[in-house]
Order: structure tokens, then C-alpha cells, then sequence
């Protein structure tokens, strides 16, 4: 009988990516591998200042000192990174005045994604700062938040028009000595978005981009950076889907945010790359540095993820809390399937005094699938009074797949309080019959366990992206089955 | 509406259906009762198609359907309800979206329109009224945290929700206090119809007292070797089963 239900559970969750097609979009390509020409070529392509140059240059040198780390609990083989393209740019450079002028095909492209580009969407006051491959087609809403004073562009256009805050800002998280995916995204990052939110202003909208990977052999570094002032807020949502594709892709990212005093942002992520085919050929590397800074006082950033694509997910969304009385957030759910492989957790880093921190995560993992979750709660000398409180599952479907926990606790100050708390668990055959006995398929049993079991990382999410992370985790592990 | 003929049914070889043979017409009460151990449960979980079971021989017909031939939520959208022993818990999962996803499966089934949102909430606020069941329960998590009294009243909600042709009752009565036990037996008296039929599966006379069986049966050994009507609850309650035992036996 457990062999049955582990055949039904391999059936339900033998799921084939949905998202595959390709977008015939003409590309303008460069030569492939990396070295300092390439490098002065993207920033020349990009016209930028002479100070971003030196920051590449100064990137890739140091990158060039590092080796590739290998203490995830990741298999990974190896990557030739003279062998990728680093820069790709849509030939027909669009400059639109509405949506009438956007490429038809990718308007198609988009529209089956159901990325909301569409009037409605626009509407229902969704700002989308769409981003295929590396340039930045479109962004709505600009002068409605123009007129508050909220800045909100592709990183290129904010190099050119705000250079002032960028070189105050970018590596300031993450310096680019941080790491190797880190260095080398510091040297080649093509665009990305960059939000800078004024003293005092609440963003009246949810801000979000949908990054794409859609020309063969190019990884993508997307490099995204906001800032929120003292008193404000902001809600930035990423959410990206790729098309089926047979070779490898990386994709390493960099994500910083910078909280002043008592500004509160919130960063929602729900990823869905290209995880590889049922046999675990192709599908997207996603090494990713995401990191925000509580400088200010009472200052907070929340990190939100629903993490269900990539072939191989490499992910630690981090606070540091420097800020007295600063909160931090990290609620993930993370779904393995087939021969994905997910290491992904957090980094709270807590410096200033009564500062807390809350970690929820919840692995689900399927098929002959590994998910680790690695956290880190550091408590420095001085952070008087410090709060953390880690939630740390797992769900099992079958028994072919791993889910590990990896917790790491510093703690340098005897007034902290620190909690962890993990749970493994295994979706019932007893939960999937009486779902049948209500007249539901096994498919859909296991896609409302599974959603009731992250619904509270689900609940963290804006409305309508939780809507749209809820089909997509049913889809994620959708079969065969009936 | 239910035939079954010389059923069979074995868990890891052990043999525990030894020839069930059992005809319910619509609108019928039967009671199956008899001693720990003789597969009372294993029935229920054998229509409802567990498949911890597997049948080695017989037949079930349903409504004229082969009901063996049938995945178990094709048997739940036939009509067929096990009110279960234990019903489990399904975290995070509120009862409003658990319904209302098997309203609709159902309903797609018999090839009508889904409900919409506030048609399901009025059914479910009539549905409740009937059986009286607390407003809040629906709004938590599917038996999540119920005491064993709210899991049972639960099970009737349901069965009122899903309005089945034919109701298996696996010991509904266990782990009920008098009240409880009355606000069950009383959702089930509302939801009798002409065309609707039980099986009420219990150890105790007492339940038969508010539900009230046209038919007695008693099963041992896997086989029922004993039916009459209601007053051989009450010779059961007053004697035990070792008569029964001993008359098989003989």
C-alpha cells in the first residue's frame, strides 16, 4: 500500500513544466565568454560613467582571485564561463509611447505568461517594469509616481539620470567582494530596476517587475536595487517564468534594498524558471544574493518567496538589522519536483539593540528531488535584547525525494532570545482518501494540502500574486493522473 | 440501489470480507452491528474504495454502476458518503474552500454550472442551520483542532453539503456525548429521503434508538450471519454476541 501511494504520488507530481515555448524576438548578441574588453564593451553599449567602468573592472578582478564555492548541499556541474553571452539586448530597440507600439509577439508572449500588461492590470494599479532579457521595455505608471517623487526606472536609466544615488547605494549590501556569483554579477550586470521612495511617502501601488530569460546560451544578471528613505514604504513584487530550453542557463542576481529610519519595505518573489525536464536535463542555475540593509531605526524589511523552478536554487534573502528596534522577515516556501535541487534560506544578522527577526519556511519536496533549508541567526555583541523566531518544515511527497535542515546560530549577547522549530512530515494516504471521498481527484487533493500546508507564507503575499502562487504550486506539481 | 454479492476483501493477506452478500433499496436504514474484529469498518472503507483493501472476489453494484470499477471520487460523485471513524485533519485548509471544491466536483460531474461564491454561501448557511452546526467550525481548518464531538457534527455538515444517495456511518456514535450524539442522530433524521439510504455502522443499541433501522444486521467472522429487524438491536444490547457466535459456530 505505501507503494501505491508513493506510484500515485509519482504520477501527481511528474508534472511537466508548463511554461516552455520560446519567443522569436531577434536578438543583438555579443561574442561569448568574459574578460575585460567584454566588460568595457557592456559598459560602453550602456554609456555609462566612467565611475560604473571602474566598478565593473574592480568586480571582475577580484572575481577572477575567487573559486566557485561548493559548501551548498547542491550538486553542481560545472559551468564554463567562457561559454556564456553576457549581454543581450532586443534588436528593435523600442521607445513606446503606449502599449499599441509594443512588439506584437512579445505582447503575445507576455499575455501567455499572464503577465499583467494589459489595461486592467493598469487599472488595478499594478506599476510593471516588464524586463526581457536584459534591456527594459516598458514601464507604466512612472508619472503617477513621478509626481510623489518616487523613482522608479531600469537600473541603466537610473545610472544615467540619478548617478548620484547609485554610486551612494549599489554594493553597499552587497559589496562586490561578497561572493563569486556576487563579484561576477557586480562585472557583467546588464539592467535590473532601481526604486528610490522619498521621506515620508507610502508607494500607492504594488511595484513589480517580470524578469525573463529568453535568448539561448545567455545568463542573465539582473541586478536590482531600492532604496526607501526615512518614514516610507514600499511593496516590490518579482515574479519570472522561463521557456523550455535543453542547455543550462545561469542566472545570478543581485538583489539590495536599503531601509533608512522606521521605512518598512516589503519584497515579494515568486520564481518559476525553467527547472529542467522530468529527467533533470536543462533548467535554469539560480544563484541568487538578495540582501537588505535596516540602517535606520524601527526601520523593517520583509523578505517573501515562493520559490518553485530552477534546476538548481542557490538563495538566501538576508537582513542585516543595524538599525535599534529594526524587524526582519523571511517567509519562503520552497518546492522541489523531479531532480530539482533547492538550498535556500536566510541570513539575520542582528547588530542593533532590540532587534528581531522571524523565519518561516516550508520546503515541499516531490520526486527524486533535494531541499535544504540553511539559516543563519547571528547575534552580535551589541544587539542588546535580540528576538529571533525560526519555523523551519518540510512535506515529503514520495520517498525518493531529500528535505534537510541546516541551521546555524552566533549568538555573542546573553540577553538574546532565540527559538527554532522544525517539523518533517509526509502527506498522508489517510489526507488523500478522504479528499477522494469528497469527491475530489488525487491531483487535486495533493495540490490543497500542499496549499493549505504554505498557506501561511501564501497569506504574506499581495492578493493577486498569492492567487497566482497558488496555481502555481498546484501546477508545479501536477501529473498524469485520471 | 446497493447489491453486493459474495464480497471479498483482504489487507496483506489477511483474509477480512469472507462473502458479503447485502441488498439496500432506496430509502432503506440498515444497521450493521457485531464484535470487534469482524470487518464492520473494513466494509465501509471497501465501498468507499481504500485502497489498503483489495477485493479477491464478488461484486458491487451501485445505482447499476460497477461501483468496484470506480476510482473513489467517482464513487463520492455517484452519491456514495463514508462519514468516517476518524476523520483526519487537513491543516491550513479552511472548510469553506474544502466544500466548496468538492460542491463543485460534484456538480461538474453531473455536468452543471460550479456555484458561485454567494450561492455556495447560502447553501452552506441553510446546511448548517439544519444540522446545527457551529458558524466559527466552517471557518477553521478542515477538523483541524475539532474535539472528537465536532469532527462527527462535521461529518454530517458534510454529508448535508454533498446531499448522497446512499450514507455509510462508520461508528458515528463513538466518542459522543448524549448531546452530540443527539445532534448527529437528528442531522441524519433531516437529511432521510425517500431516495436516500444508510448504513449505519455502530457496537451500540443506543444510536439506533434516534436513528431508527428497518434492518439489523450482524457480521462476524467477515460474513453476516445474522439480519431481521430493528428489535434485534435490542436483543444484542441485552444478550451480547455470544449466542450469535455460538449459533454460527454451531
Amino acid at each position: 500500500m505505501a507503494e501505491d501511494q508513493d506510484k500515485i504520488l509519482e504520477e501527481v507530481t511528474g508534472g511537466e513544466y508548463k511554461y516552455g515555448f520560446y519567443t522569436d524576438i531577434e536578438m543583438e548578441e555579443f561574442p561569448k565568454g568574459l574578460n575585460e574588453d567584454i566588460i568595457r564593451l557592456i559598459s560602453a553599449k550602456k554609456n555609462e560613467p566612467e565611475f560604473m567602468l571602474e566598478f565593473r573592472l574592480k568586480a571582475f578582478r577580484h572575481w577572477l582571485t575567487m573559486k566557485q564555492p561548493n559548501w551548498a548541499h547542491l550538486n553542481i556541474p560545472p559551468i564554463d564561463f567562457q561559454d556564456i553571452i553576457y549581454y543581450a539586448v532586443p534588436k528593435k530597440k523600442p521607445e513606446l509611447e503606449s502599449m499599441d507600439d509594443v512588439d506584437p509577439e512579445l505582447k503575445a508572449t507576455f499575455d501567455k505568461l499572464g503577465i499583467p500588461l494589459d489595461e486592467q492590470k493598469v487599472l488595478a494599479g499594478v506599476a510593471v517594469d516588464a524586463v526581457i532579457d536584459s534591456v527594459s521595455v516598458k514601464t507604466t505608471f512612472k508619472e503617477t509616481l513621478a509626481e510623489k517623487g518616487i523613482i522608479f526606472c531600469s537600473i541603466s536609466e537610473a545610472v544615467q539620470e540619478y548617478p548620484d544615488l547609485v554610486k551612494k547605494y549599489l554594493g553597499s549590501v552587497v559589496p562586490h567582494q561578497d561572493n563569486y556569483f556576487g563579484a561576477l554579477n557586480a562585472a557583467v550586470f546588464s539592467d535590473g530596476s532601481f526604486v528610490y521612495i522619498p521621506k515620508g511617502v507610502r508607494c500607492p501601488m504594488e511595484l513589480s517587475t517580470y524578469f525573463r530569460i529568453n535568448a539561448m546560451n545567455t545568463g542573465q544578471f539582473e541586478r536590482t536595487l531600492i532604496v526607501a528613505d526615512d518614514d516610507s514604504y514600499v511593496s516590490y513584487l518579482e515574479g519570472c517564468t522561463a521557456p523550455m530550453r535543453d542547455e543550462n542557463q545561469l542566472h545570478a542576481a543581485i538583489v539590495e534594498i536599503v531601509a533608512m529610519e522606521r521605512a518598512e519595505v516589503k519584497y515579494s518573489t515568486v520564481q518559476n524558471w525553467y527547472p529542467g525536464d522530468k529527467e533533470g536535463i536543462g533548467g535554469i542555475y539560480n544563484f541568487v544574493t538578495k540582501r537588505g540593509i535596516c540602517k535606520g531605526d524601527y526601520s523593517k524589511i520583509s523578505w517573501t518567496q515562493v520559490e518553485t523552478g530552477s534546476a538548481i536554487t542557490w538563495k538566501y534573502p538576508s537582513c542585516v538589522l543595524q538599525g535599534d528596534h529594526s524587524v526582519g522577515e523571511f517567509y519562503s516556501v520552497a518546492v522541489t519536483n523531479n531532480y530539482q535541487q533547492a538550498d535556500t534560506g536566510t541570513k539575520m544578522i542582528h547588530l542593533g539593540k532590540n532587534t528581531r527577526s522571524l523565519i518561516v519556511s516550508k520546503g515541499v519536496s516531490a520526486g527524486k528531488s533535494q531541499n535544504s533549508y540553511r539559516g543563519l541567526v547571528k547575534v552580535s555583541k551589541k544587539a542588546e535584547n535580540a528576538r529571533n523566531f525560526s519555523q523551519c518544515d518540510s512535506l515529503l511527497l514520495g520517498d525518493k525525494c531529500g528535505a534537510h535542515t541546516f541551521p546555524y546560530l552566533e549568538i555573542a549577547n546573553n540577553t538574546a532570545k532565540v527559538e527554532h522549530e522544525a517539523t518533517t512530515s509526509k502527506i498522508g494516504e489517510d489526507q488523500i482518501f478522504y479528499c477522494n471521498q469528497r469527491g475530489l481527484s488525487t491531483e487535486d487533493a495533493v495540490g490543497l494540502i500542499v496549499n493549505g500546508y504554505v498557506k501561511e507564507v501564501i497569506n504574506q503575499l499581495p492578493m493577486e500574486f498569492a492567487v497566482e502562487a497558488q496555481k502555481l504550486l498546484q501546477i508545479s506539481l501536477e501529473g498524469s493522473v485520471g | 440501489m446497493l447489491v453486493i454479492k459474495d464480497l471479498h476483501a483482504k489487507i496483506d493477506d489477511k483474509e477480512i470480507l469472507r462473502g458479503i452478500n447485502l441488498e439496500i433499496k432506496p430509502g432503506e436504514v440498515h444497521a450493521i452491528m457485531g464484535p470487534n474484529g469482524s470487518g464492520k469498518s473494513t466494509l465501509s472503507s471497501v465501498l468507499a474504495g481504500n485502497e489498503k483493501f483489495e477485493v479477491n472476489e464478488g461484486s458491487v453494484s451501485f445505482n447499476g454502476k460497477d461501483l468496484l470499477d470506480l476510482a473513489p471520487e467517482d464513487r463520492a460523485r455517484e452519491g456514495l458518503f463514508l462519514s468516517f471513524q476518524y476523520p483526519v485533519e487537513i491543516p491550513g485548509v479552511s472548510m469553506v474552500n474544502f466544500m466548496r471544491t468538492a460542491v463543485n466536483e460534484h456538480r461538474k460531474y453531473r455536468e452543471e454550472e460550479p456555484y458561485s461564491a454567494s450561492e455556495f454561501l447560502k447553501l452552506m448557511r441553510e446546511k448548517k442551520k439544519l444540522v446545527e452546526i457551529d458558524s466559527n467550525l466552517t471557518n477553521r481548518s478542515v477538523n483541524e483542532g475539532f474535539s472528537g464531538g465536532e469532527k462527527k457534527k462535521n461529518e454530517i455538515f458534510q454529508m448535508a453539503m454533498l446531499e448522497p444517495k446512499l450514507a455509510i456511518l462508520d461508528e458515528t456514535d463513538s466518542g459522543l456525548d448524549i448531546d452530540a450524539l443527539r445532534v448527529v442522530a437528528n442531522g441524519v433524521n433531516k437529511l432521510k429521503s425517500p431516495e436516500r439510504s444508510t448504513i449505519v455502522i455502530t457496537h451500540y443499541q443506543r444510536l439506533l434508538d434516534h436513528i431508527v433501522p428497518d434492518y439489523v444486521h450482524v457480521l462476524y467472522k467477515g460474513r453476516i450471519v445474522k439480519s431481521a429487524g430493528k428489535e434485534l438491536a435490542l436483543e444484542l444490547e441485552e444478550k451480547g454476541y455470544d449466542w450469535i457466535k455460538k449459533e454460527f459456530e454451531d
